[in-house]
């Protein structure tokens, strides 16, 4: 086990590296720099700063000038906000969509997988057509459709909830439920869909014949075997997908007015603060990288015939 | 441990975890007056001299105050400036200061203006906006590392006394003086911190409102200043300002009641706010002017009457009522009505023709220019990706088209920061655009047009009769006469049609009736110090 995670960890070190660089050459071949303004600044100036980013040096100089911060931690500045840097930005902002996403993910997991649990063990029920009815809703409507439609309801309407923004900075639970809901719905409806079709299977295969062969309680049977053979497709869905969530989503940082880390990624990539956006592929990428791991091990862990070697 | 306790365990954590975070939004000290401001936009910089957005200047206008200031209604009133003189030739002004302090206590002295011009103007600052003050004798020259600093044409002859030398009569320097990049700024904290004077923890100013804390993406606090020297007539204790770009977003906290103010709303739901929240719908024109520019160095935008056509041929009424509905006005003119220092303005000869006359003429002058079923026109037409000009190109398609069924126009997005730098190369044939001024007088539109203004001038526009007259209107100190001239060579230029005026912008708000002291007017600007709540 310690031998395969030494070498996923030697491999995820390449894979970053071309990542690194894949996303820096695409970011500059993109058209236009961070100082093109609608307003243009004398020349010199422009110069000047452009110098300071050592944008004037031919492309491969700054990739090494790049890659030669990063290996010291240092992300750089941003191009664009003239107080900060890229670390300050991720720093402030990651916590944030951090709480959302994670919390988002693991709604999801959590009702997502009774959902999709009960639609199998009723299979061909009321009770199966009305969750894969929402699961099919869930999916089909997209979250700039949901998001506004909660804020307006539970914010502006009913006065329950906040409908966009944090408390001066702090966040709670009821600034972060609406946002934690539309972003945690489209996931329970995927997870339940996974579940249900897994755990169908599951159950018409032989181990869980053998289960209630030796006169296992139905609770039993499902908990303590179905469930843990129908959760691996899901573990494989959740591991990079709660990497995108954790990243930060543009919606509905946007329709909630939260300043995390999807809204700084978008952006910088419109204003081409390069610094910013690679800032934020790199821990997309290493967030992925990690989560995909961490599936490998779960898997391990659940299914027994699965050896590290 | 079986796999249904592990989840039910999870789901006792997560509520646990739930009604621990779970608490009601901070309430507002009710002894203090505070104003929650949707200010639009993050700002990149707060440093007067770095700062080039408007909602930048909506923050740094609280907090520093220069030479002048603007009054409720946006018009330059004396800020720092007690009286001042203007030299028989106009170029050399000379002002007393009031007895103003930093918010540390220490005396605002001329040589803090002088410090800061110095500073804007040093190319080691890389100020975007340094070319505002170029009018201050030798600045361009310093700004561009040629001259030292110590060159400018600006002095201290005491502690309260400062001369400005200029380059040319500048009529409207009082305007300019309220501008931002114009401000002192605290030699002693600068020059203590460096870069970091204007993180919260050192920053001092001179105006009502001082750096409280910063949360990007998020917001700006300033709390009240009490050395501010008006600070008696003050109303509002603290503002915080919201960097919520999202239009619909910010209206729906302004209709929770979240935000007392928003610097704008989505335009083309302006009915549908007027009837659900009466009384506080703002709209007032603006210092801008959307407009398209012909390349005029390339056919067939070489030839004048292809231009002229083009321009009439387009039914600004119809797009701006029904088809964008933000409450735009339509444009027959380059500079907007209402701007400084212009009272009359020039005017498109053909605008008071019917739309059908106008279509007809616009048919005869093409047959005229040579074109037809044998020879059709055909071109591309590029817009912005931003705003109300997506909505707008269509028409605009649709209106060329039916000039002739030899018209062929497509059109094309383009991501507007790149349009921008199209339009500034050369990189276009004709192409949507907007301008709005850095302060508020004609002359900031009509150099656009000057053959000088280069890169700027992005019809390449070249009239050396124009460009006579706009020098000789930029020495004339007679504000009438002035204003004539300005006139009579924008008409000139409106004949030659090098740019089509599309609409002019206005800007947008809802203002919270309980909020007071908020007066609608051209420059955009409401200074939170004339602002109070009402309970």
């Amino acid at each position: 086990m310690f031998g395969y995670l030494v070498r996923r960890f030697l491999v995820a070190i390449p894979t970053l590296f071309v990542i690194i660089t894949l996303a820096f050459f695409m970011m500059r071949a993109a058209p236009g720099s961070p100082f093109d303004l609608e307003r243009p600044m004398p020349a010199a100036i422009k110069e000047r700063i452009e110098a300071s980013f050592h944008l004037d040096k031919p492309i491969y100089v700054q990739y090494g000038y790049y890659l030669k911060g990063l290996v010291r931690g240092d992300l750089g500045p941003s191009m664009k906000y003239k107080d900060k840097d890229v670390a300050d930005l991720i720093r402030e902002g990651l916590p944030v969509s951090a709480t959302i996403g994670g919390s988002a993910m693991l709604l999801a997991l959590i009702f997502g997988g009774i959902l999709g649990s009960i639609a199998a063990i009723r299979q061909n029920s009321g009770v199966d057509y009305a969750v894969m009815g929402f699961s099919t809703t869930g999916i089909s409507i997209p979250t700039f459709v949901t998001g506004p439609i909660l804020a307006l309801v539970f914010g502006v309407y009913l006065h329950w909830l906040p409908s966009g923004g944090l408390d001066r900075g702090r966040m709670t639970f009821t600034h972060l439920l609406l946002p934690v809901l539309t972003l945690a719905l489209p996931q329970i409806a995927i997870i339940a869909r996974l579940t249900r079709a897994s755990m169908i299977e599951v159950l018409r295969s032989n181990f869980i014949r053998t289960a209630h062969a030796k006169g296992l309680s139905e609770r039993t049977v499902l908990f303590g075997h179905a469930m843990r053979a129908a959760v691996l497709p899901l573990v494989s869905y959740a591991g990079p997908a709660t990497a995108a969530l954790l990243t930060g989503t543009l919606v509905v940082e946007q329709i909630f007015a939260l300043p995390g880390i999807g809204r700084q990624f978008t952006i910088g990539a419109l204003q081409r603060d390069y610094t910013v956006v690679m800032g934020v592929v790199i821990l997309y990428a290493a967030l992925i990288i990690a989560f995909n791991l961490l599936a490998d091990i779960l898997y391990g862990l659940l299914d027994p015939k699965v050896r590290y070697k | 441990m079986s796999f249904g306790k592990k989840i039910s365990m999870a789901v006792g954590l997560i509520a646990a975890l739930a009604i621990s975070a779970c608490s009601p939004s901070t309430p507002d000290d009710p002894n203090l007056k505070i104003l929650h401001r949707g200010n639009s936009g993050e700002p990149l910089s707060l440093d007067p001299h770095l700062a080039s957005g408007t909602w930048e200047n909506n923050i740094i206008g609280d907090m520093f105050i220069g030479l002048f200031t603007e009054n409720a209604a946006g018009q330059p009133i004396p800020g720092m400036a007690k009286t001042w003189t203007t030299s028989e030739d106009s170029l050399t002004w000379e002002f007393e200061l009031i007895d103003a302090k930093w918010s540390d206590g220490v005396p605002v002295k001329a040589s803090d203006f002088v410090f800061g011009l110095r500073r804007i103007l040093n190319p080691e600052t890389q100020a975007q906006y340094a070319s505002l003050v170029y009018p201050i004798k030798n600045a361009a020259a310093v700004n561009a590392g040629k001259m030292p600093g110590s060159e400018l044409g600006v002095t201290a002859l005491g502690e309260k006394k400062l001369r400005i030398e200029l380059e040319y009569p500048a009529p409207y320097l009082t305007g300019l003086l309220t501008h931002y990049t114009t401000y002192a700024v605290p030699e002693h904290v600068v020059k203590e911190f460096g870069s970091k004077w204007i993180q919260p923890e050192n920053i001092q100013v001179n105006g009502p409102y001082k750096l409280d804390s910063w949360r990007t993406n998020d917001f700006v606090h300033v709390v009240r200043n009490p050395l501010f020297y008006d600070n008696e007539n003050v109303c509002l204790d603290e503002i915080y300002f919201y960097s919520i770009t999202d239009n619909n977003t910010a209206e729906r906290q302004v209709r929770e009641g979240r935000l007392d103010v928003n610097n704008d709303f989505p335009g083309r739901k302006m009915d549908f706010l007027n009837k659900e929240l009466p009384g506080y719908v703002r709209v007032h024109p603006y210092l801008g002017t959307t407009y398209f520019s012909f390349n005029t160095t390339k056919a067939p935008f070489d030839d004048k009457r292809v231009r002229v056509a083009l321009s009439m041929a387009l039914d600004r009424d119809h797009i701006t009522k029904s088809v964008i509905k933000s409450g735009y006005i339509p444009a027959y003119s380059l500079v907007p009505p209402g701007i400084g220092n212009y009272p009359k303005g020039a005017i498109s000869n053909w605008a008071s023709l019917s739309f059908e006359d106008r279509k007809a003429k616009a048919k005869e002058l093409l047959i005229e220019a040579g074109y037809g079923p044998d020879n059709p026109l055909q071109f591309e037409y590029t817009h912005r990706s931003t705003g109300d000009n997506p909505a707008a190109a269509p028409s605009v398609q649709s209106d060329w088209n039916s000039i002739a069924p030899w018209v062929n126009v497509t059109i094309a997005q383009i991501e507007t920061q790149i349009l921008y730098a199209n339009l500034r190369s050369g990189d276009f044939t004709i192409s949507d655009g907007g301008w709005v001024a850095d302060f508020n007088d004609a002359s900031n539109f009509l150099y656009l047009m000057e053959t000088r203004s280069g890169s700027m001038n992005y019809s390449r526009y070249s009239n050396p009769e124009y460009d006579t007259i706009m020098d000789a209107a930029n020495r004339e100190m007679d504000m009438v006469k002035r204003a004539d001239m300005m006139m009579r060579a924008e008409q000139m230029m409106l004949d030659d049609a090098p740019v089509v005026p599309m609409w002019y912008l206005v800007n947008r708000a809802l203002v919270n009736p309980k909020v007071t002291g908020w007066v609608d007017n051209i420059v955009d600007l409401h200074r939170s110090r004339y602002l109070c709540i009402t309970e």
